[in-house]
């Protein structure tokens, strides 16, 4: 983190550095938040129970109220007048930065529980180092997201708890959701030029830095949940950076972006 | 920019501790007997010249509520003849349900919604007053409250949680 004795300096220098990269950075947390949260959505009255279907639509609201605000900030730094509904709305596939994880379609109620909470797990430790953020409205948001997710994250690792040490049949079905969807951890962790400039100006955390915290919970979860990770550490990519994304994206867009495609600035 | 007036006969402004009795009659849209500063999301209230700054802040980030709020107080500022309102959103810091009312949470005590209580679940059952009490879900029919159930009178009832 930037030099603490200067705090004033420190943020003006870091507001004013690197806008390009504080773009992608902020494009990068509100497409997290916003495919999660569309994908969330799609369970909204198909819930397993009433209970499960109300937190899931409750997720979906939090991390769509999330992605207000980093996409807001976004079209704030890029200054070219586009605002979050903009940057959500009209932008095609390869103009996103989430990773490949929150792509990935639901399955069943188990694999989209177990997507949950490897984000929500890496979401949480991301979210309380952006708490120190130099960059003041990026640490403002970081701790409003960060009170959400803590519900979300105590919900998801209590399914994955539960599920896996639950029956046989909601065992296998945790274990091949986690063999499904672990390939997909690593890209969180993945850094690349704009991750090392934000990273030195103390804006964001390297994200290789949360590895270490990530894999000790997530080892005491899965030992507890009975469930056995994976040996490979093989991850896909692609998604964070834009270059290439999973078809699923492209799908999901078409049904998220369908009435502003069909109705240009249409509003209500 | 044109300066803002006071309508009618108004030549004094009304003082900030009157702005903020005048709040305290906006009911919150979801939960109706409680009103937006029994909520603690009123921040602050000040003259800028003619206009009149109120500074909200969000319960949570996606709440659908927070823009009916919006919309609820700019209209009862200008009901009371207040014609320039800027509204004004603050994240920081993040809302806690520290900032409810005492008035507030007796409130919604007799409203059958449990007060938010630091030991992470309601202290009693709003209806029969029990303790022995189960949660069903950290989340409910809005993002502010979560569901538990009386295991002596076998209500369900709303929880509001801590955050």
């Amino acid at each position: 983190m930037a030099d603490s004795s200067s705090p004033t300096a420190s943020r003006l220098e870091a507001e004013g550095a690197q806008s390009a990269d504080l773009f992608e950075f902020l494009l990068r947390m509100g497409d997290n938040t916003l495919v999660l949260g569309h994908r969330v959505s799609e369970w909204c009255g198909k819930g397993p129970v009433l209970e499960e279907d109300i937190a899931l639509a409750n997720t979906a609201l939090d991390l769509i109220g999330q992605t207000q605000m980093w996409l807001g900030l976004a079209g704030d730094i890029e200054g070219k007048g586009r605002s979050a509904d903009d940057l959500a709305m009209l932008r095609d596939a390869w103009e996103f930065r989430c990773c490949l994880l929150v792509e990935q379609p639901n399955g069943d109620f188990g694999r989209t529980m177990m997507r949950q909470y490897l984000f929500d797990q890496w979401h949480l430790l991301q979210l309380r180092a952006l708490k120190d953020s130099t960059h003041d409205r990026i640490a403002a948001i970081a701790a409003k997201a960060e009170k959400e997710v803590t519900y979300h994250h105590e919900r998801s690792a209590d399914l994955i708890i539960r599920l896996g040490d639950g029956t046989a049949e909601s065992h296998t079905k945790m274990q091949a959701a986690l063999d499904l969807l672990y390939p997909y951890v690593g890209e969180f962790f993945e850094g690349d030029a704009t991750d090392k400039t934000l990273a030195e100006a103390g804006i964001a955390p390297d994200p290789a830095s949360l590895r270490g915290a990530f894999d000790a919970v997530l080892s005491t979860t899965m030992d507890e949940a009975t469930l056995t990770l994976p040996d490979s550490r093989f991850s896909h990519k692609g998604g964070k950076t834009g270059t290439r994304h999973s078809e699923h994206l492209g799908h999901l867009l078409t049904q998220m972006q369908w009435l502003q495609r069909a109705y240009p600035g249409a509003t209500w | 920019m044109a300066p803002a007036r006071l309508s009618g006969r108004d030549l004094v402004k009304p003082s900030t501790d009157q702005i903020w009795a005048w709040l305290d009659d906006v009911p919150d849209p979801e939960i109706p007997v409680i009103s937006v500063v029994d909520l603690g999301i009123v921040r602050d209230v000040q003259w800028a010249g003619d206009a009149l700054e109120v500074t909200l802040t969000p319960t949570y980030s996606g709440c659908p509520a927070t823009s009916v709020i919006e919309i609820s107080v700019d209209a009862a500022l200008r009901d009371k003849g207040i014609e320039t309102v800027t509204l004004k959103r603050q994240i920081a810091p993040p809302w806690t349900t520290d900032w409810l009312s005492d008035k507030g949470r007796a409130k919604l005590e007799t409203y059958g919604i449990a007060p938010p209580n630091p030991a992470g679940g309601p202290a009693q059952c709003p209806r029969c007053h029990s303790t022995d009490l189960e949660r069903i879900s950290q989340f409910g029919s809005t993002p502010c409250k979560a569901q538990w159930r009386c295991k002596d009178c076998l209500e369900p009832f709303d929880y509001f949680k801590c955050i």
